[in-house]
């Protein structure tokens, strides 16, 4: 079975290390659930595994390739949910959604739209300019998007974040049946997700805080530090 | 697989459109600025029909170079602050494509309608009537060059504080050759020598920056989306 992998990755933000030597793998119909406290690097290390952030050190394998090969392939194949919706306020729910469907790859059926509008009961709002949704209606448009378009691997940074009871039952609902149809999910969250037998992810246990600063800096063969 | 990515690059191309169609207000004032601007001139300078007539294509060319600059903040920068570069960034299709197609609704969107307007300042200006299909042929070669060189610049300035600002000071200098060689054929054609060198020479760096500019400024974006 194919595995997604990451081994001994380490992330720089700035002068500060985040996290470092993590390990991790996901079969197909898994889930890893991210957990730390702030600033621990949860959403680092979903930029790291979408690819948008090179580690900065360790690497990330698909079925035994590294991604770094191809990572045009990689992006074919993933969902990222950020913390941002990517919701254009001047077009309509509608809109929004048929242009991320479209951008990967072929027009999405009609109905492949709708059901994917309907999943998070965004039925009645389809035709409303976004501008007029509110926060919480903005970001079940975000999740709709995981529907409107087939993705085997889905990255979501917080993605119960200002949701109803409704809706996160069907976002529940749908990170079930995106397994059950052999997805994979990498989720962070501060609130509980339900996710049942999901591997728990603690990134603190990664924290790299004692490590030096700038490891690859040596400053003892500065010549100030003969002065004594 | 082909044309799941000519479909996606026209979808781009469609929703920037559809974008600058919703929010009229932005490319009405680049196209404001270039009148207004050009009509400025002849106060500053005193109503002299020679001295109009002979500064007119410099007029055009460098209003039409500041409304450019002008408009190239809105050609990455919303889609950088709501997320959507980033998403954009993760699409399969390459993202120097994706430059390239906001760069082609971006001009679409300016570059067309400043020559629309252009007749407008020649009017103004007395510019001699026969120097104006060229006027708007060095403009048709010239401003998707303008577009293309900027999008790097606005590229780059994603992510900076006041990156607004700073787009002109990027860009600003590496559009002096357009300015040069677009001002160069229509006074050529006032003072009836050949126009083809400069015209050819505003298509080499078109050519030069159809695809350099895009896989430029796609690099830029990957490090603004880290």
């Amino acid at each position: 079975m194919s595995l997604f992998e990451g081994r001994g990755l380490a992330c720089r933000r700035g002068e500060r290390w985040v996290f470092a030597a993590l390990d991790f793998a996901l079969p197909a119909g898994g889930a890893l659930l991210l957990t730390g406290p702030n600033g621990s690097g949860k959403s680092s290390l979903l930029r790291v595994m979408a690819g948008l952030l090179p580690p900065a050190e360790g690497s990330l394998l698909w079925d035994g390739a590294p991604l770094r090969a191809e990572p045009e392939g990689h992006r074919r194949r993933l969902h990222f949910l950020g913390h941002q919706d990517a919701v254009k306020p001047v077009l309509s729910a509608r809109e929004n959604l048929a242009f991320w469907a479209a951008l990967r790859g072929g027009a999405a059926a009609a109905e492949t739209l709708e059901r994917a509008l309907a999943a998070f009961r965004l039925e009645a709002l389809a035709e409303v300019p976004a501008r007029l949704l509110s926060a919480g209606q903005k970001r079940r448009l975000a999740l709709s998007r995981l529907l409107a378009s087939p993705a085997e691997l889905w990255l979501l940074d917080e993605p119960s974040v200002g949701l109803d009871r409704a809706s996160d039952r069907a976002l529940a609902e749908a990170l079930a049946a995106h397994r059950a149809g052999g997805g994979r999910i990498v989720a962070s969250s501060h609130v509980p997700l339900e996710l049942p037998g999901a591997e728990t992810l603690d990134l603190d246990a990664f924290a790299a805080t004692s490590a030096e600063p700038w490891p690859d800096a040596d400053w003892s063969e500065a010549p100030w530090s003969e002065i004594p | 697989m082909e044309r799941d990515s000519v479909k996606a690059f026209l979808g781009i191309v469609g929703r920037d459109l559809r974008l600058a169609l919703r929010q009229r207000a932005d490319a009405l004032m680049v196209v404001l600025f270039f009148v207004l601007t050009g009509a400025l001139f002849p106060f500053g300078l005193g109503p002299e029909p020679n001295l109009l007539a002979r500064i007119a294509p410099g007029i055009i060319w460098v209003t039409a170079l500041l409304a450019v600059l002008l408009s190239l903040e809105r050609l990455f920068l919303a889609d950088y602050e709501d997320g959507a570069l980033e998403l954009m960034a993760l699409s399969p299709l390459p993202l120097s494509a994706i430059v390239l197609a906001k760069a082609l609704a971006h001009w679409l969107t300016t570059g067309l309608p400043l020559m629309a307007a252009a007749p407008l300042i020649a009017l103004l200006y007395n510019l001699d009537e026969a120097a104006l299909p060229l006027t708007l042929a060095t403009l048709a070669l010239g401003t998707p060059s303008l577009t293309l060189i900027g999008a790097v610049g606005a590229a780059l300035s994603l992510g900076a504080r006041r990156g607004g600002a700073l787009i002109p000071l990027l860009v600003l200098p590496l559009t002096i050759p357009v300015l040069i060689f677009g001002v160069g054929a229509i006074d050529a054609e006032l003072a009836g020598l050949s126009t083809k060198p400069h015209l050819l020479l505003l298509g080499a760096i078109l050519v030069l920056a159809l695809p350099f500019a895009p896989i430029a400024a796609a690099a830029a974006i990957r490090q603004a989306v880290e």
